[in-house]
């Protein structure tokens, strides 16, 4: 099984974390602190499997993020290349075309999308569109639903859209060059 | 306008923050904000203010306080405050704290929920975070899910249920019936959840694992039908049939057929067919390909079907891709002890990949390549290590150092080859050996007595190239101490002889004594070196008695020692150097503790005599010559009066380096550590320390140090000891009464203790001495001894 799933960017910062197992505040960030050093210091082309205390570690890099899980001894590290890569896709259909950006705004939602692909460590769902429907209808649940309006904004800032944001460079079209191609 | 604007918003303004002291003031007030908010009744917002406090617990900052606000959102009947709120448990709330107990009734009421989405939500948070009570308590909640629902929610129950028997393996029995009749689900995902499920309930319980073999033919018609079905677009990935399923089901078929023949025939044919028919030019494929080898080798399979598998691990030895080279290697250094011909073959390509880049391929390497030496390949297998050692990464130094090490004792073709080994590692890694390194080498030499020219001639010649590696000096040094007469003489069968006077060689080993590079025991190695060469030269022993009396007043109190002696050995006792100082015999390296020359046939071992422990032999020499001996060190007349009870609290790290202590040529590695010694008194600049050493079953000694820190003398010291009724007390006499300054000398005690009845042993010293002529008295108790002696 799994024993975690990071999401950190290039600096460090943490985007996203998943624990599958009961670990204190305190080991949580030390592990934290103990990858990010880890996988950030690999040089480009290197393999994507490391070896940490008793867990198999694979990362793989998209774009300006990278994804981290640690893994148990019996667990397959290629086949969870492939899982990695196939919550990144779920992203990208999720998102249109994603990017760090979005997963830092929504994050609520890529830990939905997650919840929907892996349950305790262990693949839930196979196949690539099941996922999908399944956050549309939950969406769809949602808005029937509809809380009452919010009370007026304290802040002293105005609304901001989105699309004054720039853009970064979108995650999943940089998976054709990264690591010499490894993907189809 | 979406609701979660205000989370982005927020969002937005923290990263605008352009410090970290901004952020955390952003950061307190949208936390005090929310705490507010919490406090209020509901105003429909609670599911964002949670929403914003996720994200800040996600930057690193405390959120304690949602997790009653959790609670409160999973209670709702609203499906997106259910959904954050579960979020929400599942990081904030673990099974440590008491908070998760108050959902447990929720998740229970959502179980039963009509909307599959909500009851997805409590399998989620179940599996992600339940306790073992909670597991207790819904296990047959879940049985009852796993039978009758949909197949959203049965692959969702089925690894809820996986989570539970890890939990609370006792739960297996109570799942077992119900992910049987999973198997003839159509869903994928519920096949592999029932499969997951399989495999946890038959790792864990023997029975279920009997009662399993029976779908073994099941399971082998669903991989059958992945291979062989055709292109699914829902499943596939780079033409493989959903990998995630087929990886499974071979994991558990592994499990299925480990020591056992029918399942393993069972399986014989789908796996040499998913073997030959899976493509493996994507990861997928070659993720399936290497679940199957694993399962092949663990398997009863038949040999053909080895062969098989690892020639796939040999064709992925060559693969570009690095992460399948690393997998390759991974896989076959599990099965290197039980198929080694097999892996045999592969040598080659595994020796390249020692030239790899990358670092974790490289280490995969060298532990494979050490574990395929063997006697017949060692010459060439051993050139390439070398070769690997002078350009490895640091980290992996000292493991391939020690691994060239073993590989060299268990298969050296000669002994000159395994000299000629061993000194090349000194010379390209000698900073990063074993400390056994020196003595075990020293040892290897004295028995290849043919070969002591020629090892000299080697060493003297690396000694003058380099000094600054400290294993390698040491070691040459007390070659040449040894054998030094061969070196001079100019002649040698298997080297070249090098031309060398007297002088050369004694500026050799004074450079290393003078070298600010040399650690206390190299120098201490070079000192006795120069002293063993006043027999072994004819012109030059003016020479080495000038530089033994110049090292008498050297800081270093372990040279100083050294040095003491050895003068005291040129002047009083110069009858006896020529037999002190004589060639060592050949060190048995398997009898214990030869601290002293037990193995030695008559001659007297060439004696340290500050490290004699309590267990000297001496073979047949007079008695009056041997009290001589002891007595050269109360009767040298220097200020420094170590007594002959002074075990070895060797100054300095001389007697932690195993090379440092001339005794320790001797036995290797068998020599009796240190004792350690303890503080127990420290005021007015003096010190008391405290050394145990136990001799027999209820009798120890016991030896008090003192030593003087102040600028002047400490005169008149006394020390009285009491001890406990039943135990016995006998003082022996001082070394002295006066500690001089500065540290520069010490005043010793021995104190013998007999306790018969073995009660716990309790000391009570007073120390009386005379400081810059003002009288002090303390007492002092020690209730713990640093040693294990009783």
């Amino acid at each position: 099984m799994l024993r975690f799933l990071l999401l950190f960017s290039r600096q460090g910062k943490l985007r996203l974390q998943k624990w599958f197992t009961p670990v204190t505040e305190r080991e949580k960030k030390k592990v934290i602190r103990e990858m990010t050093l880890m996988v950030l210091a690999r040089p480009p082309r290197s393999c994507n499997f490391l070896h940490w205390r008793d867990l198999k570690i694979v990362y793989k890099r998209y774009a300006s993020l990278y994804f981290c899980c640690g893994l148990e001894d019996q667990d397959n590290e290629l086949l969870t290349l492939e899982v990695l890569h196939r919550y990144v896709e779920l992203l990208d259909k999720y998102f249109g075309n994603v990017c760090e950006l979005d997963i830092i705004f929504n994050f609520e939602k890529a830990y939905f999308i997650l919840d929907e692909f892996l349950m305790g460590g262990e693949i839930l769902e196979t196949s690539k569109t099941a996922v999908g429907i399944a956050m549309e209808e939950a969406e769809t649940l949602q808005e029937v639903t509809p809380p009452p309006p919010p009370p007026p904004l304290t802040h002293t800032h105005g609304h901001l859209s989105l699309t004054h944001l720039p853009k970064y460079v979108n995650m999943f079209s940089v998976l054709f060059t990264d690591n010499g191609g490894v993907y189809e | 306008m979406s609701p979660s604007v205000r989370l982005q918003e927020m969002i937005r303004v923290i990263r605008g923050a352009r410090t970290q002291g901004e952020e955390r003031g952003v950061i307190q007030r949208e936390c005090a904000a929310i705490r507010a908010q919490f406090r209020q009744a509901d105003n429909g917002t609670r599911s964002h203010n949670l929403a914003k406090l996720l994200y800040v617990h996600m930057l690193g900052y405390p959120a304690h306080f949602g997790q009653m606000e959790c609670v409160r959102l999973i209670a709702s009947p609203r499906y997106n405050e259910k959904r954050v709120g579960y979020l929400g448990a599942m990081m904030l709330l673990d099974e440590k704290q008491d908070a998760s107990l108050l959902i447990t009734n929720s998740i229970k009421n959502d179980l039963s929920h009509s909307s599959q989405y909500v009851q997805s939500l409590a399998l989620c948070t179940l599996a992600c975070m339940g306790s073992a009570e909670m597991c207790r308590d819904l296990a047959p909640e879940i049985d009852r899910l796993l039978r009758a629902s949909n197949s959203y929610i049965k692959k969702k129950a089925a690894l809820c249920a996986v989570h539970m028997v890890r939990k609370v393996p006792e739960l297996g029995e109570l799942f077992t019936p119900a992910a049987r009749s999973l198997l003839s689900e159509k869903n994928h995902g519920v096949l592999h959840g029932a499969v997951v499920l399989i495999t946890e309930l038959c790792e864990r319980n023997p029975d279920t694992l009997e009662q399993f073999r029976k779908v073994v033919p099941e399971l082998v018609l669903m991989m059958k039908g992945l291979v062989m079905s055709g292109y699914s677009p829902e499943h596939n990935v780079a033409g493989i049939s959903d990998p995630f399923l087929q990886v499974r089901i071979l994991r558990l078929l592994r499990i299925l057929g480990r020591n056992n023949d029918t399942a393993s025939d069972a399986m014989n044919d789908l796996l040499a067919q998913v073997a030959t028919n899976t493509d493996s030019s994507k990861t997928a494929g070659s993720a399936v390909l290497y679940e199957t080898v694993l399962t092949v080798m663990d398997i009863k399979s038949e040999s053909g079907l080895r062969v098989l598998a690892v020639n796939i691990l040999g064709r992925f030895l060559l693969n570009n891709d690095r992460n399948i080279r690393y997998i390759s290697m991974t896989s076959l250094q599990k099965i290197v002890q039980t198929d080694h011909n097999a892996v045999q073959r592969h040598r080659g390509t595994i020796v390249d990949c020692l030239k790899d880049q990358d670092a974790s391929v490289k280490r995969r390497a060298l532990e494979l390549s050490l574990a395929l030496v063997s006697a017949v390949n060692i010459r060439s297998l051993m050139k390439e290590l070398l070769l690997f050692l002078s350009s490895c990464p640091p980290e992996l130094r000292a493991h391939t150092t020690s691994g060239i090490f073993n590989a060299a004792e268990r298969y050296a073709p000669s002994q000159r080859w395994h000299i000629d080994t061993i000194l090349h590692v000194l010379t390209t890694a000698g900073g990063d050996v074993r400390d056994e390194t020196v003595p075990n080498l020293i040892q290897l030499i004295t028995t290849a007595t043919e070969l002591h020219c020629y090892t000299v001639h080697k060493l003297y010649r690396a000694l003058i190239t380099d000094i600054s590696v400290q294993s390698l000096v040491q070691v040459a040094c007390w070659c040449i101490g040894e054998y030094g007469d061969l070196l001079l003489r100019g002649e040698c069968e298997e080297t070249e002889p090098v031309q060398v006077t007297e002088d050369d060689v004694l500026d050799a080993l004074e450079t290393v004594l003078q070298s600010h590079m040399s650690s206390p025991a190299t120098r201490g190695f070079a000192l006795t070196a120069t002293m063993k060469l006043s027999t072994r030269i004819t012109h030059n022993v003016d020479r080495i008695r000038s530089i033994v009396s110049i090292y008498g007043s050297c800081i270093d109190v372990e040279l100083q020692q050294r040095a003491v002696e050895y003068n005291a050995l040129f002047k009083k006792y110069d009858h006896m150097r020529a037999a002190v100082l004589e060639r060592m015999p050949v060190i048995d390296k398997s009898s214990p503790g030869h601290t002293n020359g037990e193995s030695a046939g008559g001659t007297i071992k060439e004696l340290e005599p500050t490290k004699l422990t309590q267990e000297i032999v001496f073979p047949q020499e007079p008695s009056n010559q041997v009290c001589d001996l002891l007595d050269l060190l109360g009767g040298s007349g220097e200020p420094f009066q170590p007594s002959p009870s002074l075990s070895s609290t060797a100054p300095g790290p001389a007697s932690s380096t195993a090379g440092g202590d001339l005794l320790d040529l001797l036995g290797g590695l068998d020599v009796t550590p240190a004792p350690p010694s303890v503080t127990v008194y420290e005021k007015n600049g003096v010190t008391l320390k405290l050394q145990t050493d136990t001799q027999t079953d209820t009798g120890m000694t016991v030896t008090l140090t003192a030593t003087n820190s102040t600028d002047g003398d400490i005169t008149g010291l006394t020390l009285q000891a009491a001890v406990p009724k039943s135990v016995q007390l006998q003082m022996k006499a001082p070394s002295g009464d006066v500690i001089p300054a500065h540290g520069l000398g010490q005043v010793t005690q021995t104190v013998l203790l007999n306790n018969p009845n073995k009660v716990s042993l309790k000391i009570r010293v007073r120390v009386c001495y005379t400081s810059q002529s003002s009288v002090c008295q303390d007492t002092v108790q020690i209730d713990s001894f640093p040693s294990t002696a009783w």
